[in-house]
């Protein structure tokens, strides 16, 4: 066992990295708050006045509507081809099985740039015009290997004799998966779409260079930021989006007991 | 006003631009006869534009420069243009001309539909075919623009309009009041070494221009006339002024928002700028000003072009028809710290604010307008016709040097 | 419920025949089940990151800004032999170098708490507080730190009101350092602590019986086994610098040109896509000798 100091000074140090995690977010969200429109600390005072006028804003509430729209139909293709391929990967090994392994991870493992450079000269290229299809495109990209990612890790943990235990006792291949299979993988589907939404929802590297002149609440918040006017909005909104990722990210830490979430991260 | 006097400065600056004009044409492939009377049409010269303006199709996409399409304004309004219209306004702000060339790419890709480009733009817009002509006789208030901007040679070729001129400006230099009690009264206080690390300009490649119209009065014997038509010795001394001025920059501005966060927070205290920071940040209750140096400045002349591509060219029409209207452009001249090109707007001015239409020059902008170097795009053949100015992808390359 | 499954009627004929045809060659349910999302990958993903290789050897019309589909290697002659872009690659290698030692000794002790010292409540605690701010918007604390770090901001403020002088790190390199290190801080903790945590306490008690005393014990047994996982988590610290713009364009100043901002103004502003292709396959061959390197190191194991 390590000595008493040791374990004192390793305390304190968690203590200080933790405090170092959290003390932006809690600072930015403390911002919400700001009396004043002038970004300066400390704080004059706390005031929820500029949370009606973010929420009434329509550029805002665009953007809002743009961000959820793109969400929810990358998260509704990503789940579907997600796991389809992790049911494919799964239970069959065939010649290239690890270079397709390989292939769902790229989105994640090259640098958000390169993807969004990528698909905005391969829409260039094709005439598509920049539209929320190209977004919900970009987006579904990356979700897929969220879900693809949960999805397997759960097919990993199930025992394959249920299912063919379930196929000794006469069931068809429908009726399996309907009672077997979805009830065991179905927390792990929807917390692959938990993560999947969230990510799409903060997502602004690849939307950067997939949106044409639309504006997802991220891309709103860079120009915002830039911009420098509305300085107090941008507080308001942003503690919004936090809210909004955190969210649906507890509950599918929830559901598959935390590992979902940190095999995939970022 | 006597057009014919305060124009005779004007008059040469724009055959200066003309010529600018004539000989980029030549120097991109036309087929290498004299320096023509005509010019090479531009890929759109053909689109008839529409006689009259049909009904609004409910929407407006404009690319702009931060400031030129401002909810704060209110009388008019954009609420109101947006209620009189039905033509709901969305506004993407541009940092400099190069990014509004870039978004117009593929005559506003379908998605926007018209935008504010500068003079260093405007050309290429309009020989890239991604703006379109425009029918000036659709904007009552046309004919009370002074006459020089009716057809300036930067957004009329051959004739044709491809845009309808907005505005006119200089860049300035702004510097916050408490540390710089004296009125600076140089540009060389931005490259003074004393000022390390509260300096702040911007981050474009014509900010080269600035440095060699430094040059041009502090280094006479590199005989800078131009500040766009640099020898490459020329351009070699503005280069490595810029590069010794790098250490003591705090950060390059790529767009209005920035420079006006940097001044608001205190992390730079003196830069080159737009009047609009500056109208901005005393709005704001900073204490900041800006003056025009001794040195003189460069500038930009605004047109708002229409997009060969613009999904909502009614809605444009209305827009343009609105933003030239007297009282538009008085609001827009005195918030923002320029000059409109309606000369109706001049008692407007003063109403809104006493001493501004003399302030920005409105009433009488020959000599001022003189002092002035308008932003175009620099080429290779120089105003003499010989070849040996540096072009502006050797502008880009040098200014990537130098920033990083 | 499989006796009730047993008694349930056999489907028709139908599906029967198709369902024991796919039962009987599980390649091709495979192969259908995978049609779909490999399609997609192929299609859109593979033939996107092909032409945008393809793209970094055209070349743009510099008055017109179109691209021209002229074969040259002028963008990459001109990544290797200008200064200027040795220069920001090095910087950016040298931020992402930074970057990752910096995790790697925050991450380190704090793994090392988490996996060997704390109970196990507290370690579940402690790793969802560690992935909280991971999926608290990247935007959001990124402008958060420049609220602290800038002049009139929260660090200013407290090192006054102590007495010290302002450090102002608004606007530059040190700047991006500290938020890029806080960024990624949870992506190296996660796989140091799973390194960690499967070194089993009889190895340490091993090295106690032979003499050793715990810090020699944590230098010669922890710290090798659970080098894996602290490799694993530099791929992402050193991989996510390397490719970033909107911290450099936020948060950073005059010296802070990157590789990922000379990319997003090339293709936003200058509108030169075949140089910003060009420049973006310089992260992806580093990450590549990077990710050769880290599985000699066994890095793959520990992800």
């Amino acid at each position: 066992m390590e000595s008493y100091w040791a374990r004192m000074a390793l305390r304190i140090w968690a203590a200080l990295v933790l405090l170092f995690l959290f003390i932006p977010i809690v600072i930015i969200l403390l911002y919400a708050f700001n009396s004043s429109n002038i970004e300066t600390w400390p704080l004059p005072g706390l005031s929820t006045r500029w949370l009606a006028s973010t929420w009434q804003d329509p550029e805002i509430q665009q953007a809002l509507v743009l961000s959820l729209q793109a969400g929810l139909a990358a998260t509704g293709l990503a789940l579907v081809l997600g796991s389809m391929a992790a049911f494919a990967i799964h239970r069959t090994s065939f010649f290239g099985r690890d270079v397709v392994s390989l292939l769902f991870i790229l989105p994640l493992a090259l640098p958000g740039i390169v993807t969004g450079i990528a698909l905005n000269s391969f829409f260039n290229f094709t005439g598509i015009t920049l539209s929320i299809l190209t977004i919900v495109v970009g987006h579904t990209t990356f979700c897929i290997v969220v879900v693809y990612n949960n999805v397997l890790a759960r097919l990993r943990r199930t025992q394959g004799s249920l299912i063919e235990a379930a196929m000794d006792l006469g069931a068809n291949g429908i009726q399996t998966f309907r009672d077997i299979t979805l009830p065991l993988i179905a927390t792990s589907v929807v917390a692959g779409a938990m993560l999947a939404f969230a990510l799409s929802f903060d997502e602004v590297i690849v939307t950067t260079f997939t949106a044409g002149a639309q504006n997802t609440l991220p891309i709103w918040i860079f120009g915002a930021i830039r911009l420098g006017q509305r300085l107090p909005e941008v507080n308001v909104v942003v503690s919004f989006v936090i809210l909004v990722t955190i969210i649906p990210v507890i509950i599918a830490a929830r559901l598959t007991g935390g590992s979902g979430i940190a095999r995939t991260g970022r | 006003m006597n057009t014919l006097e305060a124009g005779s400065g004007i008059r040469f600056r724009l055959a200066t631009m003309a010529a600018g004009a004539i000989i980029m044409l030549t120097a991109c492939g036309s087929t290498g006869t004299t320096p023509g009377v005509t010019l090479q049409q531009p890929p759109t010269a053909g689109m008839k534009p529409p006689t009259t303006i049909g009904p609004g199709e409910g929407a407006l996409k404009l690319i702009a420069w931060e400031g030129y399409v401002d909810r704060s304004w209110k009388q008019p309004s954009i609420a109101s243009f947006e209620k009189d219209t039905g033509c709901k306004v969305t506004a993407k702000y541009a940092g400099s001309s190069d990014e509004m060339v870039a978004l117009m790419a593929g005559g506003g890709g379908g998605q926007y539909d018209m935008v504010s480009a500068s003079g260093d733009a405007d050309l290429r817009l309009i020989y890239s075919g991604d703006v379109r002509p425009m029918n000036p006789d659709l904007i009552p208030d046309f004919q009370y623009f002074q006459t020089y901007f009716k057809s300036p040679p930067y957004n009329t070729i051959n004739g044709i309009h491809y845009g309808i001129s907005l505005q006119w400006g200089p860049n300035v230099l702004m510097y916050n009041t408490t540390k710089f009690p004296i009125k600076p009264t140089s540009w060389g206080v931005l490259y003074d070494p004393a000022n390390r690390g509260l300096i702040t300009v911007p981050d474009n490649p014509i900010q080269i221009a600035d440095a060699a119209l430094y040059l041009s009065a502090t280094t006479p014997s590199l005989g800078i006339k131009d500040p766009y038509e640099l020898t490459q010795k020329q351009f070699d001394a503005a280069v490595t002024l810029l590069k010794q001025q790098r250490p003591l920059v705090k950060k390059y501005w790529p767009s209005a928002g920035d420079e006006i966060s940097l001044f608001s927070s205190g992390d730079a205290m003196v830069g080159a700028a737009w009047p609009y920071q500056t109208s901005t940040l005393k709005a704001a209750k900073k204490p900041v000003a800006d003056t025009i140096p001794t040195e003189g400045a460069t500038g930009w002349g605004d047109t708002w072009m229409l997009a060969t591509n613009a999904p909502h060219p009614n809605c444009a029409y209305l827009w343009t028809k609105w933003i030239s209207a007297p009282q538009a452009q008085a609001q827009q001249a005195v918030i923002y710290g320029e000059t409109p090109v309606n000369t109706h707007a001049c008692a407007l001015m003063e109403v809104m604010s006493p001493g501004s239409c003399a302030q920005y020059h409105a009433d009488a902008p020959g000599t001022y307008f003189d002092t002035i170097k308008f932003w175009k795009t620099p080429v290779a053949t120089c105003n003499d016709g010989t070849k040996v100015c540096i072009p502006y992808t050797q502008w880009r390359t040098a200014w990537t040097s130098i920033i990083s | 419920m499989a006796v009730e499954a047993a008694r349930r009627p056999r489907k028709s004929g139908g599906t029967a025949p198709l369902q024991a045809l796919l039962w009987r060659r599980p390649w091709l349910r495979a192969a259908l089940l995978l049609l779909p999302p490999l399609g997609w990958f192929v299609v859109i993903y593979l033939a996107s990151l092909g032409l945008l290789l393809i793209t970094a050897f055209w070349q743009i019309n510099d008055f017109t800004t179109q691209i021209e589909q002229v074969w040259n290697l002028n963008n990459f002659q001109t990544i290797l032999l200008d200064p200027t872009y040795r220069l920001i690659i090095g910087r950016t290698v040298v931020l992402a170098t930074a970057v990752t030692i910096t995790d790697a000794a925050i991450a380190f002790p704090f793994a090392y708490f988490m996996a060997r010292v704390a109970s196990r409540r507290t370690q579940r605690l402690l790793f969802a507080a560690v992935l909280l701010p991971l999926w608290a918007s990247y935007l959001a604390r990124v402008y958060s730190w420049i609220l602290i770090l800038n002049h009139s901001g929260l660090l200013n403020w407290s090192m006054q009101s102590i007495g010290l002088p302002a450090p102002n790190l608004g606007y530059t390199n040190v700047a991006m350092w500290i938020v890029f290190s806080y960024i990624w801080l949870p992506f190296m903790i996660v796989p140091t602590y799973s390194a960690m945590e499967r070194v089993p306490e009889s190895l340490m008690e091993a090295a106690a019986d032979l003499g050793a005393r715990r810090w020699r014990a944590v230098r010669d047994v922890v710290l090798p086994l659970a080098l894996p996982g602290v490799v694993a988590g530099s791929i992402f610290t050193f991989s996510l610098t390397l490719g970033d713009f909107i911290t450099p364009v936020l948060v950073g100043g005059a010296g802070s040109t990157f590789i990922g901002n000379v990319v997003y103004s090339n293709v936003g502003i200058a509108n030169n896509i075949p140089f910003a292709a060009a420049l973006a396959t310089v992260p992806v061959a580093i990450m590549a000798v990077y990710l050769i390197i880290a599985k000699r190191l066994g890095a793959f194991e520990a992800l």
